[in-house]
């Protein structure tokens, strides 16, 4: 029997999709509603990042800008013009794939170490041209005035329901790009790169332009799920190009696991629920965090799924035993 | 942009000397962090992202001691010595358990540290920043140097800087402590089966690169407040310090931190708006022609 993995996928996808489009008609919970929106962009955010950090072992401590850019890009865009919101998301999107090309020509090439804080580096320059462009960002504010919400596909924004169904499509659909790039046979060239990436070379892979492919793709969906972002605060701040928002993204991708691909969902989505719980509780959030990834690093040293697909495997081959 | 205000300037001898002062300032405090930093990966891969921190609370530990004791002298040595000893328990308690494994575990832990020290610093001292002031024994009338203002304190700071930065140069070049470090640099484990114990010398290591960004707080406290997101604007710069220098070179963290500082003190004048970029933009062209950076050495 010939495996068919793209349609399983997409068979799981939209099982997926079609359970959290149906809680609402049975249950409404605001919170619930509110968690799955930011979910989506979160996990639009992990997940991209993890192309880079889990496929290519490339650790970027920086993928905050793009999910700033494409958050500032696309509530300026709607507010400033009378485009569409999917123009408006489209144009977003593009330009971020723009910076990243960019950023990513001059990154791409180094070392690791190097790698990882010229990429901060990067992001903090765009960090500060957020705070310092006041006339247009709105400087430490943030954005604000709302986003115009245009109605789309009959899809009205502002109604809470319809923004939790539009971010659910447009993540679940995301995800699935991103599986079908991880899945490709690019994507596995990015894993051989990551593997080794000497003999990728000796086997006529271009190293650089292999790795600023993957820096763009996931450039480009950390601003899709960033444009997710500006609809749910309805705006853009700063906070969302600082470089705890790339630290969180890492933990978040570190939290479920780089070998899975699902295990950045999985983390933003244990993230998400700490973050809910703890501030609930204390205002030094950062210290129970920093606790807990301590925690996390030190002790299980890899992510909960990649934990769990383990501990299945190992299960497995016992009882063959 | 204020180009005519940067010609200006370079045109008075009075402002020549205080721009450079003042940039001689930035430079030297990075110059402190950015040489921990440096010698820390250069000896053990490590890119510590907690280094602003040890800078951080080494500032607030000389808050507290001079606010004791009322000993400036006191509180800086205080401020190297408490980093030095953190410097040590983080590696052995913290960084020692992941040598060997990717950057990405090194950068959770020190992030997790980063951010479990600055709310740290938020319990004992508060939120609010927190102004030193001048140490007693710095509140005379400031100098006059070819017309330009240089107050006492900022020209001990650049000495006691200059100092260190000497004196470290020589300790490695000349010492067998600086021998091993830069044969440790080189090829650890080899050192190791030469009989030297390197599980000390990291941590010495790390209690050197302490103690200077210790140091380095303890020494910024009179002329900058205290706050608790103060040490991670300094990791920034450090990082870009040290790329543009080298990583793993003393002598081009000395060259890169001076450049950056007096492209500080120059650029608020000329471009107000733009010297962060103007920063940034150096590291990046010193990325594309560079990229091993001015003193580096390019790692096969």
């Amino acid at each position: 029997m010939k495996s068919r993995p793209a349609l399983r996928d997409t068979l799981i996808a939209v099982v997926a999709l079609a359970v959290i489009l149906v809680i609402p008609a049975f249950h409404r919970s605001p919170a619930f509603e509110d968690y799955i929106i930011r979910l989506s962009a979160m996990a639009l955010f992990a997940t991209s990042l993890n192309l880079l950090v889990g496929s290519t072992g490339m650790v970027s401590f920086g993928h905050g800008m793009f999910y700033g850019l494409g958050a500032y890009s696309f509530a300026l865009t709607m507010q400033l013009t009378d485009l569409s919101l999917p123009v408006a998301a489209i144009l977003a999107v593009l330009l971020t794939v723009v910076a990243a090309f960019l950023v990513g020509a001059v990154c791409v090439r180094l070392g690791s170490d190097y790698f990882a804080f010229v990429t901060l580096a990067m992001q903090m320059l765009f960090f500060s041209v957020i705070i310092s462009w006041q006339s247009l960002t709105g400087g430490d504010q943030g954005l604000r005035g709302g986003i115009p919400r245009r109605e789309i596909f009959g899809f009205d924004l502002s109604s809470q329901l319809h923004l939790y169904q539009f971010s659910a499509i447009v993540a679940v659909l995301g995800l699935l790009a991103l599986r079908h790039v991880s899945a490709s046979p690019f994507g596995a060239t990015l894993r051989m790169i990551r593997d080794n990436e000497t003999r990728a070379a000796f086997l006529g892979v271009v190293l650089w332009r292999a790795r600023l492919i993957a820096f763009v793709i996931a450039g480009g969906f950390a601003g899709l799920g960033g444009v997710l972002a500006a609809l749910f605060v309805s705006g853009a701040y700063p906070e969302l190009a600082d470089w705890p928002n790339s630290g969180q993204a890492i933990f978040a991708v570190m939290l479920g696991g780089i070998e899975s691909f699902l295990g950045p969902l999985v983390g933003a989505m244990i993230l998400l629920a700490l973050n809910d719980v703890v501030t609930r509780t204390t205002e030094y959030y950062g210290l129970v965090l920093g606790i807990v990834i301590l925690a996390f690093a030190l002790g299980l040293r890899r992510g909960v799924l990649d934990y769990l697909r383990r501990w299945w495997a190992q299960g497995r081959t016992g009882r063959a035993r | 942009m204020d180009l005519d205000a940067l010609g200006h300037c370079l045109a008075t001898a009075a402002c020549v000397v205080t721009q450079t002062t003042s940039g001689l300032i930035v430079g030297m405090l990075l110059f402190l962090v950015a040489a921990g930093l440096t010698l820390i990966f250069g000896v053990l891969k490590v890119v510590n992202f907690a280094h602003g921190t040890f800078y951080m609370l080494g500032g607030y530990v000389a808050f507290t001691t001079l606010a004791v004791t009322s000993s400036y002298t006191l509180a800086v040595l205080a401020a190297a010595a408490a980093m030095a000893l953190f410097g040590v328990l983080f590696e052995r308690l913290l960084i020692a358990r992941v040598y060997g494994s990717n950057v990405l575990m090194q950068l959770l832990i020190c992030y997790a540290v980063v951010l479990i020290f600055d709310d740290v610093v938020k319990i004992v001292w508060g939120p609010d920043f927190h102004a030193m002031g001048m140490p007693p024994a710095f509140q005379v009338p400031p100098l006059f140097i070819a017309g330009g203002v240089v107050p006492p304190f900022y020209a001990v700071l650049i000495g006691i800087a200059a100092v260190i930065a000497l004196a470290l140069g020589l300790g490695l070049a000349m010492t067998r402590l600086g021998k091993t470090v830069r044969a440790a640099a080189i090829n650890a484990p080899m050192v190791g089966v030469l009989g030297i114990n390197t599980t000390l010398l990291f941590a010495v290591v790390f209690a050197v690169g302490g103690a200077l960004a210790g140091l380095a707080g303890a020494l910024a406290a009179p002329v900058r407040s205290l706050s608790p997101g103060m040490g991670f604007s300094i990791l920034i710069e450090s990082f870009i310090v040290t790329v543009i220098g080298g990583m793993g070179s003393i002598a081009g963290a000395l060259v890169a931190a001076l450049v950056v500082g007096l492209l500080r003190g120059f650029g608020t004048i000329g471009f107000p708006n733009f010297t962060d970029g103007m920063i940034y933009a150096a590291m990046i062209l010193i990325l594309v022609f560079r990229p091993q950076g001015l003193f580096g050495r390019r790692t096969a």
